[in-house]
């Protein structure tokens, strides 16, 4: 395959960044934002009045809200109230239309991803499209994928970059992507002191942003980094906004609580790649069913040499490492 | 039912009258309680935005001040054990003050934990019924029920024992030892579940240490009897109480032990730190040394250690301990000195560097400052109160009308003019 020289898309900044001189350095580098300016401003323009609607709690306050009950107590006819509340509230407060679903893991299906460090580039589509998909904070901009350059010889993350810019790939250099490994032996799970946070049957590990009290444990438990607060309410243009959410992934999210890559489950549950794969120019991504011996992943996972980050740790990661 | 609200009515009437100074103490702990909740309102509103805190070091200076006064809160049991173990007349008669104590920093252990938490109005899906506390699989559900729990054992062992005194009865031993004996075990809990809410996490190496409870039970041993000192020393130059020298040099030669073997401990940290010298090690130089040339934490850490070895040679030296105002900056400069190093001093080089490599600084904000610094108030505006009115009790002024203001003969066994009893 040929390594294609791809402009980066958007500077990488973690949820919510201070380190200043980078970010801005890779601002400076005038590369493209993920949007540009005259649509953020009437994005903005249209939140600002429905973001003043829902600060005054649209004149009544989210009792139902206040009492909605933990996803795993709800009953078929909660979820159905539920959902058709969020509905309403968030096009009350967006100006969208979206509509919430909440497809069930299938029986039999245990995701897993395989991502090529010989095929990826560090171009960052992925990343530009996990934020479109699943309506991250445009401001401060919240990403669920960091892409790390590392050197060639080394797998130490704390030698990479993920902060470079310019054309990529550069020579010399591995890009390796990282989101949330979805584990098997999930350190955050366990930590969180209320149940906000569990695994699902087909190994994804969702939150329940309704429940979050946003503590922050799970951050701090996290070897991967994977996992982004929402420190302040979350804005995203309407025109940019996926009407089509699942409750516990893309949905649109509050101030105060924490959230994360969840393999787009409300796409792979009911058969479509995770956008962050279709988005991909290289190839480099491959999603699918592990207990499917024939699917890629097992494919792969049988037949070359792959590795997960920090295995020492036994959190027994779904996203595994090879190279071609 | 009439006689309990009037009891708490001459409690708070007597909490909030006083000399000048004591008012005016009062009055400027009100005004830092009013400027912290100030800025909560702003917090609250903009959420923790307006904070320094990042989703690299995604906690700070809240959690780092939370996790210093569980261990003041863990140290009243210094006073406990001579008292209901011992049979220590002199400690007895200030063990409310050290009970007290303990109130006021899970008070304000509490309000740190709310001031960090994003959605403080979902406090409730905490509660048992209500919510889903993931008990015993969550060690921060477990630091809920051992803090909830010592705060009402210290809340009902003086609240008990002042209560009879005032109504001129004695107190009741059944009532009050067997749980002064059970705080005796649940204080060693509190700070070892503490210490367990960081020890358990794989991913951030410097905090995944075995010795992590021992040294923070061992460093709460060190600062809360210097807390202790200074407060006991107050409280007898205003003369709201005789408390014997005896009580204060027991405390001290509690320091001069503990703070030397806090200082070995962290030692034997830092030798298997940097003689390893393996990638786990990059935490510890950071706040040490800095790493690629970001040292925010390093001078903090060694202004830290520098204050503490400072005091610990002033408290084993004799001349100078035997100074009351040596003494007293020598336990100021514990305090801050342990508050250095388990505070932010251990909180935030375990976020740095990130588990991605990421070399994310932090310093609080100014909001975070000043809620932090009001929280200190509130609790010290809290513990002066109660301790005020536990004091007026326990001297027998503070009574109500009718019974005498005579000393009981069992509590405290002193003399009633006062004087000393040689221990």
């Amino acid at each position: 395959m040929t390594r294609r020289s791809v402009k980066l898309k958007l500077p990488v900044v973690g949820g919510r960044d201070r380190n200043a001189e980078r970010v801005e350095a890779c601002t400076r580098a005038g590369l493209e934002r993920p949007m540009d300016r005259r649509g953020f401003l009437s994005g903005l323009a249209t939140t600002g009045v429905a973001a003043a609607g829902a600060a005054t709690g649209c004149g009544e306050t989210d009792w139902d809200g206040f009492f909605q009950k933990h996803y795993k107590e709800m009953s078929e006819k909660d979820k159905h109230d539920v959902f058709a509340r969020i509905e309403r509230r968030s096009s009350q407060a967006y100006g969208r239309e979206v509509r919430i679903e909440d497809p069930p893991a299938e029986e039999g299906v245990l995701f897993a991803f395989c991502i090529s460090l010989s095929v990826c580039n560090g171009n960052r589509a992925c990343v530009h499209a996990c934020v479109q998909e699943n309506n991250q904070n445009r401001e401060p901009a919240m990403q669920y994928i960091k892409v790390i350059e590392l050197d060639r010889g080394t797998m130490n993350l704390e030698r990479g970059d993920p902060y470079y810019e310019g054309e990529v790939p550069r020579p010399g250099k591995v890009y390796l992507p990282m989101q949330c490994n979805q584990c098997d032996n999930p350190p955050c799970t366990k930590v969180c002191p209320v149940e906000a946070t569990w695994k699902e049957p087909d190994g994804i590990v969702v939150i329940d942003y309704d429940w979050c009290i946003g503590c922050r444990y799970c951050m701090a438990a996290c070897p991967y980094e994977a996992r982004r607060f929402n420190f302040a309410s979350p804005s995203v243009p309407a025109a940019d906004i996926n009407p089509n959410q699942g409750y516990l992934s893309n949905r649109m999210r509050k101030k105060g609580v924490v959230e994360k890559c969840h393999f787009c489950l409300h796409r792979t549950r009911k058969g479509h790649y995770p956008a962050c794969l279709e988005a991909c120019p290289t190839g480099a991504r491959k999603f699918g069913n592990l207990h499917d011996p024939s699917s890629e992943v097992a494919q792969i996972i049988k037949n070359k040499r792959v590795f997960v980050l920090k295995e020492e740790l036994n959190t027994v990661p779904r996203v595994y490492y090879y190279f071609d | 039912m009439l006689a309990y609200l009037q009891y708490w009515g001459a409690m708070l009437r007597h909490a909030f009258t006083g000399s000048r100074t004591y008012l005016a103490w009062l009055c400027l702990l009100g005004l830092g309680g009013v400027a912290g909740a100030l800025s909560y309102a702003k917090q609250a509103s903009e959420g923790l935005i307006v904070t320094n805190m990042t989703d690299q070091v995604s906690w700070g200076a809240y959690i780092a001040n939370f996790t210093f006064l569980v261990g003041i809160a863990a140290a009243a049991v210094l006073l406990v054990v001579p008292t209901y173990v011992y049979g220590r007349k002199d400690v007895k008669e200030v063990v409310l003050v050290g009970e007290l104590m303990a109130v006021s920093a899970i008070v304000m252990c509490l309000m740190f934990v709310i001031v960090d938490l994003g959605r403080p109005d979902r406090l409730m899906h905490m509660l048992p019924g209500l919510g889903r506390l993931n008990f015993p699989r969550s060690i921060l559900a477990w630091d809920v029920v051992v803090l909830s729990g010592y705060l009402l054992l210290n809340l009902h062992i003086p609240g008990y024992v002042l209560y009879q005194r005032y109504f001129g009865r004695r107190p009741s031993r059944i009532y009050y030892t067997p749980l002064a004996l059970l705080s005796i075990l649940w204080a060693v809990s509190i700070h070892t579940v503490t210490a367990f809410l960081y020890s358990g996490l794989g991913g951030r190496p410097i905090w995944n240490t075995a010795i992590l409870a021992p040294r923070f039970l061992v460093s709460a041993f060190a600062s809360g009897p210097a807390l202790l000192i200074i407060v006991l020393t107050i409280v007898r130059r205003t003369g709201a109480f005789p408390v014997q020298p005896s009580v204060i040099e027991y405390l001290r030669r509690i320091i001069s032990l503990t703070l030397p073997l806090n200082y070995f401990l962290l030692g034997c940290e830092l030798f298997s730190e940097f003689y390893t010298d393996s990638a786990h090690a990059l935490s510890a130089e950071y706040l040490y040394f800095g790493l690629h040339g970001h040292a925010e934490l390093a001078p903090y850490i060694w202004g830290g250690l520098l204050l503490g070895l400072s005091a610990m040679g002033i408290i084993w030296a004799p001349r100078l301990r035997s100074r009351p105002r040596w003494l007293m900056s020598a336990c100021a400069m514990v305090v801050v000195g342990v508050w250095v190093e388990k505070g932010m001093g251990l909180i935030i080089p375990g976020f740095i560097p990130s588990p991605a490599g990421d070399l994310v600084e932090y310093s609080p904000s100014l909001v975070e400052t000043l809620v932090s610094f009001g929280i200190w108030c509130t609790g010290a505006l809290v513990f002066t109160a109660m301790v005020k009115v536990a004091l007026a009790i326990e001297r027998g002024d503070l009574r109500r009308s009718g019974v005498g203001p005579q000393r009981l003969s069992s509590w405290p066994a002193r003399p009633p003019d006062g004087s000393q009893v040689s221990p």
